[in-house]
């Protein structure tokens, strides 16, 4: 696998034997062909060690006069047939470099220094309001929400994926199908960000019914928890039952000597097909207090209310509560064919269906409503990425000496303890590697929040470059809060610019 | 630093263990690794599965009627009545959704601007990358090497902070919300990255090699394109796959940028967005179709992808 440029590796190769001397007109060739070596040469040859230093002496604008000498020389001296002294030419390089520095200056320096001068004007830019456009980013709830988010996110969604990828990359390391895996995690990082969005957006269907994730969620959910047995059934509002909080009481108080009536109805029919007939209880000895509880309905209407006829079917499951004077005394569930007994003590009391009953069914979590919609955002994002810090934690591991983990399980130590204390310290230099992109990565998020955030809680999902993209272009465009968003986005980053090119020098100084 | 001393603090006690404790731990051992792997790859086969749900979840949608998404889930795909493996429900199955989107003309011409933008973007940067490359890499001028410093700090700079000023340069210009706009914009932000690739995989190649054309009289630009380009080729590739995916999944850039009657394939979905439900037989397929490109590249070129992923973990 060519890895031109592994950051960290010092595949870079670094700046070139002969950076220290940017200026100096001595060349490869010229080193290697001859041994004459000129003034500007043998004055900045010891200085090799310090990149820094020699550009610094190279860039002042004095250079002209050098460049036009030192050519002088190159000519002068007349090695070869120009192939040493064209490299002298510094206006070869500037043919070069010349489209890229074009490009670069009026697409991407330019627009930092402009950003900078609009982050101080008002919204048309006509006037100059000073940090005025700052201050309202500290007080304006949108970007503070957006504020609060990115935090979360930098915080949250590097680290996921950074846990995630450490562990996938241990994991796959024995198997032999190991790469397909691999694939398959990392494969989400080539799609685009709306392509994802789209499909976490079906993802996250709140119906349980349609998103997977709630159909997985109330699935778990309904494994541990109680479910009612017969949501939305319901009394007669001819019954002999009172409606109070979802709860059903009867208005009478039963007796032991005949067993109570509770019929309910409400359930479509083709819902209860599958149930029992429903029936009367049998004779209950030693003052029992005894009871049904039925669907008192039939297809076609031919049945009595408040009867148990002959088709009608038993509601299983419901739990059915004696209360005296408010306080429960005793309690029974009824049974397959809809009967339930209640101790002796349930005598004279009211009977009470409680609401636990006949609730509506668990309909899994609101994933993209106002108080999940970012964590659940995060979620697609660690999807994408997760793959990306495996691929590189897993070329890191690569690096990890064979010899060192075999010397610490020979040692005694479990898998655990090897991973914890020889694997996780030896890549720490590649954890930081990812986490660090990825923060950065992650600080610039926009087209996920902006796919995936319903319009109703797109307020609650906002992030800083989606309030700079609304602030900018969006209704009522202040592009000078928006340039203030985008200064802030930068400074944000300039410690990584500043790692970035400290990492390159002491690379190239090696 | 800590690893040495852990390793080396417990490799004291190791000379004597192996013989009293192996035959034990050793036997402990297998079943402790047996055991952990049996886990590891049931764990591993539902992980897998749990990443390949939400992918099979548009595929899914994308061929279902929209009134059938409208109403179950995508895994009424299967007759989930019938024993474990399922079989596909037929009844669900529907090639309307794709037959309706290649009818679009819309849909159809996004696909064909993104692609106009794409090839351009990922060409150019790759050709004034390559050329800046080996400026920095093998030729000297005054300041190089502070220039490149230049470079590498550009790498990180997120393209949110040029959106204001070059929307208003391109207005100036004339070139605002047109296809040639956005190839700017993407080369722009793309060239940091290509000019830093290319010049440290340039720098790589063998001085002797550049000396014997420059002795066979080769001028820098014969150099170029016949040494520097052909030896940097892995390193092309690499920048070429990573640009070309980039540009083709940007959505932020094309929102601002690009023509907004004739946009890319990725803005024109968005757009759809509002009303996702109602327009699901468009955003499903739709998405999948824009897909293809990316992953068809990504599988044929997963080792030029990575190496450029790798390559742009400062990025």
């Amino acid at each position: 696998m060519p890895t031109p440029s592994q950051p960290g590796s010092g595949a870079t190769g670094g700046i070139p034997d002969d950076a220290g001397a940017p200026d100096a007109p001595v060349t490869g060739a010229a080193a290697s062909t001859s041994s004459s070596t000129t003034e500007g040469a043998t004055a900045t040859a010891p200085t090799t060690a310090s990149t820094a230093t020699a550009a610094a002496e190279a860039t002042p604008s004095g250079t002209p006069a050098e460049q036009t000498s030192a050519e002088r020389t190159g000519a002068g001296t007349a090695l070869g047939k120009g192939a040493t002294a064209l490299r002298r030419r510094p206006w070869i390089a500037a043919l070069f470099l010349l489209p890229a520095l074009v490009v670069l200056g009026a697409l991407v320096v330019y627009p930092i220094a402009f950003s900078l001068f609009r982050s101080f004007m008002n919204a048309d830019g006509s006037s100059f309001v000073g940090l005025d456009n700052f201050t309202e980013l500290f007080t304006d709830d949108n970007t503070l929400i957006a504020f609060r988010n990115n935090l979360v996110w930098v915080i949250v969604a590097p680290a996921v994926c950074t846990a995630l990828g450490l562990i996938f990359a241990v994991l796959t390391e024995k198997v032999r199908w190991g790469t397909a895996f691999k694939l398959l995690v990392f494969m989400p990082m080539a799609i685009s960000m709306l392509a994802s969005g789209i499909i976490f957006r079906l993802v996250y269907e709140q119906d349980p019914e349609r998103g997977v994730a709630n159909a997985m969620w109330t699935t778990v959910h309904d494994t541990f928890a109680e479910t009612s047995p017969w949501p939305g059934a319901r009394p007669r509002t001819d019954a002999p039952l009172s409606i109070s909080h979802g709860a059903y009481t009867t208005e009478q108080t039963v007796d032991a000597s005949s067993p109570a009536h509770l019929p309910l109805v409400g359930i479509p029919p083709k819902e209860a097909s599958e149930a029992a007939p429903a029936k009367k209880p049998a004779g209950a000895e030693g003052g029992k207090v005894t009871g049904t509880v039925w669907l008192d309905f039939v297809k076609g209407g031919r049945s009595e209310h408040g009867v148990i006829d002959q088709q009608e079917k038993a509601l299983a499951g419901i739990k059915v509560e004696a209360v005296k004077d408010g306080r429960k005394v005793a309690e029974a569930t009824t049974g397959e064919d809809g009967t339930f007994t209640l101790p002796a003590a349930a005598d004279g009391a009211k009977l009470r269906m409680p609401a636990s009953n006949f609730a509506a069914p668990y309909n899994g979590v609101d994933w993209l409503g106002p108080t999940l919609v970012t964590p659940a955002i995060i979620g697609s994002y660690v999807w994408m990425w997760a793959g990306f810090a495996m691929v590189l934690i897993a070329a890191g591991l690569a690096g990890v000496p064979r010899e060192l983990l075999e010397q610490a399980r020979v040692d005694g130590c479990n898998e655990w303890k090897v991973f914890r204390k020889v694997t996780v310290p030896l890549l720490a230099p590649v954890l930081g590697v990812v986490t660090v992109t990825l923060m950065i990565n992650v600080l610039k998020i926009f087209d996920l929040v902006y796919v995936i955030a319903p319009g109703a809680s797109q307020r609650e999902a906002n992030v800083l470059a989606l309030q700079l993209y609304l602030k900018s272009f969006g209704g009522s465009p202040d592009q000078g809060a928006g340039s203030a968003i985008a200064v802030v986005l930068l400074l944000l980053v300039v410690p990584v610019m500043i790692l970035n090119i400290r990492r390159l020098r002491r690379e190239s100084r090696r | 630093m800590t690893t040495l001393t852990a390793t080396g603090a417990s490799s004291q006690p190791a000379a004597p263990a192996p013989e009293t404790a192996a035959p034990k731990t050793s036997a402990a051992a297998r079943v402790a690794a047996f055991t952990g792997h049996w886990a590891v790859r049931f764990a591993l086969v539902v992980i897998g599965l749990f990443w390949l749900m939400p992918t099979a979840g548009l595929l899914s949608s994308s061929l279902r009627d929209p009134a059938d998404v409208s109403i179950s889930g995508w895994w009424n795909i299967f007759d989930l009545n019938g024993s474990f493996p399922w079989i596909l429900n037929k009844d669900q199955l529907t090639t309307a959704n794709y037959d309706a989107l290649f009818a679009n003309d819309q849909v159809m011409s996004s696909l064909w601007t993104t692609v106009l933008i794409t090839v351009p973007a990922t060409v150019l940067v790759v050709v004034i990358g390559a050329l800046a490359g080996y400026a920095f890499a093998w030729m000297e001028f005054p300041g190089r090497d502070w220039w490149f410093l230049v470079v590498v700090g550009l790498l990180v700079v997120p393209v949110q902070v040029a959106l204001v000023p070059v929307a208003k340069l391109f207005n100036t210009l004339g070139i605002f919300e047109t296809t040639a706009g956005v190839v700017l914009f993407h080369t722009a932000f793309g060239l940091p990255f290509a000019i830093f690739l290319l010049r440290n995989f340039f720098a790589e190649i063998p001085r002797e090699l550049l000396e014997a054309a420059r002795l066979d009289g080769a001028g820098e630009i014969r150099l170029f394109t016949r040494v520097v380009l052909p030896l940097g080729g892995p390193a092309i590739a690499s920048l070429g796959i990573f640009q070309f995916l980039w540009v083709w999944n940007d959505m932020l850039v094309a929102l601002i940028f690009a023509d907004s009657t004739n946009p890319p394939i990725t803005v024109a979905l968005q757009q759809q967005m509002r009303q996702f439900g109602n327009n699901i037989d468009v955003l499903a397929p739709g998405a999948f179709i824009s897909m293809l490109v990316p992953l068809a590249v990504f599988f044929a070129f997963q080792k030029q992808f990575v190496s450029g992923v790798m390559a742009g973990s400062v990025k």
